[in-house]
């Protein structure tokens, strides 16, 4: 059994209308049906474009936001059914860092105060000096010394920042831990710092990641397993480097055909795939395929009329697509022709 | 003499000590640390401490009794004949023969006091409503939504009556009087601060930090009164600051129309300013020093509200 299993999760904001009275008009299928496990010590990557709904599925692991339907099981235990204050008391096993290192530490709070607070709702540490040196424990841990304690956010710098994050979800010694683009909003050269002490902390603590990220090259570096997510739905998932190696899903190929080529010569040669349009609304998918508006390889049969399940097409390879196999042989050409509105370079 | 070494050993020094002092300082000690320096605020601290001070002494600053007259020796009214400033009575003497420097300093314990006790109603209650109304729009789910909505459209009915008007109505129910004239312009200024700090919650509720405190698995009374409200006072105290002048200029307003307190031995400024208007041809400075006394306080607090404002404004801290 994993340590984190979610199982046909969906997360609808219903779209209201109405000022007393209340109605619902419509819903953002922000989440539409996923399935996936993360087991313990080890990383999940989860990658797509903005608006696919990643940062709902990581926020709907710690109940941030209703479940409408599906489980999240923590260690089997399903956080989506469980009532407030179990709820509140099991969130120590799960904690989140966040993309904006700066937004998600309150300013009025020095690191001490924002380090203890966990401690403090869950009534942890025997005494004040017990909590302090916890704290104290986790900002060392994080690469910070005690002297940061009587600081406020605003006097860091943003990777400074993102470790007092760390530290704070470090106190309270969760099983899992959910980083919500942990690095996007760092510069590159302090990203890499960043995404090394996670996996640093990874290995001493036996700490599990869904690491949540728009940035391939993030993902591929941290990840035991990786993801794609398009418009709510998983359309692959498969060990980090089998990913890169061999994509079969149409989008996660024109995803990574995105990403440059540090070599010259390959790169001239290389033939990228341009997506037509734009991201379809959450609020009214596509019906069938949720990809096939924007597929180059979209076929008549099925793909606009059924959805695709994820089934696995090789060890630890699972792909949404009902044509993976006869793309990855060959046997079905992209339609490339160029449309004049959207000619590429 | 000291060697080169030595000395930029000291100026390292001096350098990590004033990294130290700034060290661990939140946002309203870096506000005030700013504010000490502009000059606007400077001036508003002044001007509102200097009238305080007046305030507070009163008696022992004013030089004459604010009711003896001199009548009958030197004022005759019916003759529209005025003593004007002079070195005896440094403002004048009003229609009755009172020394006008002496009513207004006493007078400005009960124009500062009106202000500040109906400004301090008006935040009160403002606060707990809004509070209460931000605080249920943003973790009490839709049924907090629910009580957000209906008190809000209270407010906005409260809104919805210009100021004095509500004032007025309110000083009319309940009668002449000076706890009438704090109720009335305090419940004006309700709204006002019940909106605004509504406001700032909602915008605050939103933020990650308060998606942090929820993850990190805080009760939502926690999260309302340690984190969102906090961090949503500081536009609540600009207003506070703002409000204190609008209190005193309406507390004069009501005063004017005759709605202040009818016992005319308490000198009020804007009982004089009103007084004032039937001798305005004949003694304009009679009305001319209640009016700029009411101008240059309300100033004052505008003055430090605006200074307030300016520091606490996230775009200027670094």
């Amino acid at each position: 059994m994993s340590l984190l299993e979610i199982e046909d999760l969906e997360v609808h904001f219903p779209i209201r209308r109405g000022v007393l009275l209340e109605r619902t008009v419509g819903r953002v299928r922000a989440v539409d049906g996923v399935s996936l496990s993360v087991a313990a010590g080890t990383t999940y990557g989860l990658v797509g474009e903005s608006g696919c709904g990643k940062t709902t599925l990581g926020r709907a692991v710690l109940r941030l936001v209703d479940v409408t339907a599906g489980q999240v099981r923590l260690g089997g235990v399903d956080l989506a059914g469980l009532p407030a204050e179990e709820l509140r008391r099991s969130r120590r096993r799960v904690q989140m860092v966040f993309q904006d290192p700066l937004g998600s530490l309150d300013p009025r709070q020095n690191v001490e105060s924002l380090l203890l607070e966990g401690l403090e709702v869950h009534g942890l540490g025997a005494d004040r000096a017990a909590r302090r040196a916890a704290v104290v424990d986790a900002l060392e841990a994080v690469g910070l010394s005690a002297s940061a304690l009587p600081r406020y956010p605003h006097e860091f710098s943003g990777g400074q920042r993102q470790r007092i994050g760390i530290a704070r979800a470090l106190v309270l010694s969760p099983e899992l831990i959910v980083c919500d683009e942990p690095v996007s909003a760092l510069d590159v050269s302090i990203q890499a710092q960043v995404l090394n002490l996670l996996e640093e902390l990874q290995r001493e603590r036996g700490l599990a990641y869904l690491v949540i990220a728009h940035d391939l090259a993030v993902v591929r570096h941290v990840s035991d397993t990786v993801g794609v997510m398009y418009l709510g739905g998983l359309v692959e998932e498969a060990p980090g480097d089998g990913l890169y190696a061999e994509p079969l899903h149409p989008y996660t190929r024109s995803l990574i055909s995105a990403v440059p080529v540090p070599d010259p010569a390959v790169e001239d040669g290389r033939r990228r795939i341009l997506l037509q349009g734009d991201l379809p609304s959450p609020a009214d998918p596509p019906p069938g395929c949720r990809f096939h508006t924007r597929c180059p390889w979209r076929q008549e049969e099925l793909c606009a009329t059924v959805r695709p399940e994820l089934r696995q097409v090789a060890e630890g390879h699972k792909v949404a697509c009902h044509h993976a196999e006869r793309i990855a042989a060959g046997e079905i050409a992209p339609d490339t022709a160029e449309r004049p509105r959207r000619a590429g370079p | 003499m000291t060697s080169r070494a030595e000395r930029i050993d000291r100026l390292a020094e001096l350098v990590a000590a004033r990294r130290e002092d700034g060290a661990g300082r939140g946002v309203w000690r870096e506000a005030f640390t700013r504010m000490r320096r502009d000059p606007m605020a400077i001036t508003g601290a002044a001007v509102v401490g200097v009238f305080l001070l007046v305030a507070v002494l009163g008696e022992l600053i004013a030089p004459y009794s604010p009711t003896a007259q001199t009548w009958g020796t030197e004022v005759f009214p019916n003759r529209n004949v005025f003593v004007g400033p002079r070195a005896e009575n440094w403002l004048g003497l009003d229609n009755l023969g009172r020394d006008q420097f002496s009513r207004m300093v006493i007078g400005a314990r009960q124009t500062l006091l009106v202000g500040v006790v109906a400004a301090g109603l008006g935040f009160t209650a403002g606060a707990l409503l809004g509070g209460v109304s931000g605080a249920a729009h943003t973790l009490g789910g839709r049924a907090g939504r629910r009580i957000d909505t209906v008190l809000m459209r209270l407010t906005d009915m409260m809104l919805a009556l210009p100021t004095l008007l509500l004032a007025v109505s309110i000083a009319a129910l309940l009668g002449q009087g000076l706890t009438t004239v704090m109720i009335a312009v305090g419940a004006a200024q309700i709204p006002i601060f019940a909106r605004l700090l509504r406001g700032a919650m909602i915008a605050q509720g939103g933020r990650d930090y308060v998606l942090a405190a929820r993850a990190l698995g805080a009760r939502r009374r926690r999260i309302a009164l340690a984190h969102i409200l906090p961090n949503s006072m500081g536009p609540v105290l600009v207003q506070l600051t703002l409000s204190l002048a609008t209190a005193i200029i309406d507390a004069a307003a009501l005063s004017y129309l005759g709605l202040g307190n009818p016992d005319p031995s308490v000198p009020e400024w804007g009982t004089m300013l009103a007084d004032a208007q039937r001798f305005l041809g004949g003694a304009p400075q009679l009305a001319v020093f209640p009016a700029l006394a009411i101008i240059v306080t309300a100033l004052g607090f505008t003055l430090m509200g605006e200074a307030m404002r300016e520091s606490l404004d996230p775009r200027l801290r670094k």
